[in-house]
């Protein structure tokens, strides 16, 4: 871990990822506890360009973008990091279960596996969402989850497989450990840099997915959050008003910056945890 | 002719098993069951969302109906008529309703829309579909090859400011999600900056143009699918530089390059021959999957700049709850994509002989 901590240190990209991400993780924790959220309606202030007030600007009905960005960010990485977890779980339990078993286990993993990859999943999840309305979290999260796990899997496995062949690995096995020792304590901890990793990607996906799905309205809208902006700015025309830059570009801004620092994350991550590339 | 005991076992053994086991260990069939198989799933997931979701589209119709006819409409009659819109017979068991279901997709029959009435699901979708295939095409191909000339020439750059350059660039934009880019576009370009006529580029192509071969009208095509093309394009092309970069790297440091240098082959033909086209293999099945991915996208990026393909229809149809347009959109886009990752496969085996030999590596 500090060994990590010491070579992430390194590397700028990395570095500028992981600040970003803590960045975040405060703006849409921490913030929201200091800054009260004010959603009061103002008519006589609609469409503010930034001015010290409001530093980014107000919206469509007056009210303050910078306080809408510092409470809408919860609920987006909530489902983004609840989505990587299912989907990471899955992937990790029945890709190493998978390799470890064999047989029509395997097979049937591994088909079903290529199905989903296969599948044209926003439009799958589109229908899926028009028809469920998934309304909480949890719903959403294991939606989304449920189209992610495929190509996680598929690389557990192959690492499984190849760990599989260990001499500490035989040595588990001749001891009788029991298959779930000997994938949790044994192998999984030689894959932690992989998943981590893929979990980071994950996160990226579950928000792109669900951004997605607010901004064209099939999701049941609730509270705040970036993507809500994203859909009222288009409901309300506000793309087309050249006073509302501020207002758009502040919620677009943040998701991007968001995905930026995680991809910039995982991608320093792989240098760190691939040595082969380390020395390219 | 006399039948050796070997024969006799082979026959005896030529079972159900057998024969599916004959099919998977080859390459070609394996593949076109496996499209088989995932046209089926997505079918039948569609057909029990649609029948057994709590406040399924079924139940919801019954229900409009009821309230619409402010009464006159009895439970039984509001669900005969909606047997009717989803050519189910709702009164059947549910493997009968299954059933049907299927031998009507099997038959292209994929219903009649809720809000035309007698206009059939396929003659919608034959409409729009081929302005999302040709606005995802001509993006996807465009990022391909010159994100695989960018990667290449990247790689034979290694390290130097022209790398840094286009691989920083390309993982920096295709990390933005698209959609975003889209709005991007249209809030800076088009609306602040006013550079762009978004109201104007709306729609597959202008109105009053007649389609035909004719000069004007693929250049109006063009000038419309313009701003999703280039969606697809950018967001795509640092996926394609990253990955032709880094098997090119592999491909360098491969015996048969070197063997080739020490040959005294030219630079121009190393790279061809021997590099670029190992290089671009594995590449293959990755534009397949992209394919998926990008359409999609598209669903956002054509509902953001009003282009009528499909995905528009799909979102349309979507908020109408004109739900056998929805299944038939669905059913029509996952067959395209399995189609293209077929193509893929075989396509894969085509290019790289050391595949589908002898069974060899596959997926």
């Amino acid at each position: 871990m500090i060994e990590t901590l010491r070579l992430l240190s390194r590397r700028p990209v990395a570095l500028i990822g992981l600040g970003g991400v803590i960045f975040f993780v405060l703006l849409a924790y921490v913030a929201p506890l200091v800054v009260s959220l004010q959603d009061a309606p103002d008519v006589t202030s609609v469409y503010l360009s930034p001015s010290l007030a409001h530093p980014l600007g107000t919206d469509y009905q007056g009210r303050d973008v910078l306080n809408q960005i510092v409470h809408g960010g919860a609920d987006i990485l909530t489902v983004a990091f609840l989505a990587a977890f299912i989907s990471t779980a899955i992937a990790v339990t029945f890709g190493s279960l998978s390799a470890t078993l064999g047989g029509r286990f395997d097979a049937a993993t591994l088909g079903l596996t290529d199905i989903v990859l296969t599948i044209p999943q926003l439009i799958v999840l589109i229908v899926v969402a028009a028809i469920v309305h998934p309304s909480s979290f949890l719903v959403m999260a294991v939606i989304l989850a449920l189209l992610q796990w495929a190509s996680l899997l598929r690389q557990v496995r192959a690492q499984v497989l190849s760990l599989k062949e260990r001499d500490y690995v035989e040595a588990a096995r001749s001891l009788d450990l029991g298959i779930f020792h000997i994938i949790f304590r044994e192998m999984l901890p030689n894959m932690t840099s992989y998943i981590v990793i893929h979990f980071i990607l994950a996160m990226t996906q579950a928000i792109y997915a669900q951004v997605g799905l607010i901004i064209l309205g099939l999701v049941p809208l609730s509270g705040e959050n970036w993507a809500i902006m994203l859909y009222f700015a288009r409901d309300q025309g506000a793309l087309y008003f050249r006073d509302s830059l501020w207002y758009i570009l502040s919620p677009i801004l943040a998701i991007v910056l968001f995905q930026l620092s995680l991809v910039s994350l995982a991608s320093g991550l792989e240098d760190i945890f691939n040595p082969r590339l380390r020395a390219a | 002719m006399s039948v050796t005991p070997a024969e006799v076992r082979l026959a005896a053994r030529l079972g159900p098993r057998e024969v599916f086991g004959a099919f998977w260990t080859h390459p070609v069939l394996r593949a076109a069951l496996k499209a088989i198989l995932t046209i089926w799933v997505t079918t039948t997931l569609t057909f029990f969302l649609i029948r057994l979701m709590p406040g399924s589209p079924v139940d919801l119709k019954i229900d409009e109906l009821m309230q619409t006819s402010n009464g006159a409409l009895t439970y039984d009659d509001a669900r005969a008529i909606a047997s009717g819109l989803f050519s189910i017979d709702l009164n059947a068991p549910l493997h009968e309703q299954y059933l049907s279901f299927m031998g009507n997709v099997l038959h292209g029959n994929l219903g009649n829309s809720f809000l035309s009435a007698g206009t059939s699901v396929t003659s919608i979708i034959l409409a729009v579909l081929p302005w999302t295939l040709f606005a995802v095409g001509t993006g996807l191909l465009l990022s391909f090859s010159v994100g695989i000339a960018l990667g290449l020439l990247a790689a034979y750059r290694r390290n130097s400011f022209f790398d840094r350059l286009v691989t920083t660039g390309g993982s920096v934009v295709s990390s933005i999600p698209n959609y975003l880019l889209a709005l991007m576009i249209v809030v800076i370009l088009g609306s602040q900056l006013r550079l762009i006529p978004i109201a104007q580029m709306r729609g597959a192509f202008s109105p009053g143009m007649h389609p035909g071969f004719t000069l004007d009208f693929i250049g109006d095509i063009f000038y419309h699918a313009s701003l999703p093309i280039t969606i697809f394009f950018l967001t795509q092309l640092g996926n394609w530089i990253l990955s032709m970069r880094s098997a090119t790297l592999a491909a360098l440091d491969e015996d048969y390059v070197v063997a080739a240098r020490a040959r005294g082959l030219t630079d121009g033909r190393i790279t061809t021959a021997y590099v670029g086209r190992n290089a671009i293999l594995p590449l293959v099945t990755q534009f397949a999957i992209a394919t998926g991915f990008v359409l999609g996208g598209a669903v956002v990026i054509e509902q953001i700049f009003v282009y009528e393909g499909i995905g528009l229809r799909l979102l349309a149809a979507i908020n109408q709850r004109d739900y056998p347009l929805v299944q038939g959109i669905l059913l029509i886009t996952t067959t395209a994509v399995v189609i293209a990752n077929l193509a893929a496969d075989l396509l894969y085996g085509r290019l790289d002989p050391r595949i589908g030999r002898a069974g060899g590596a596959t997926g």
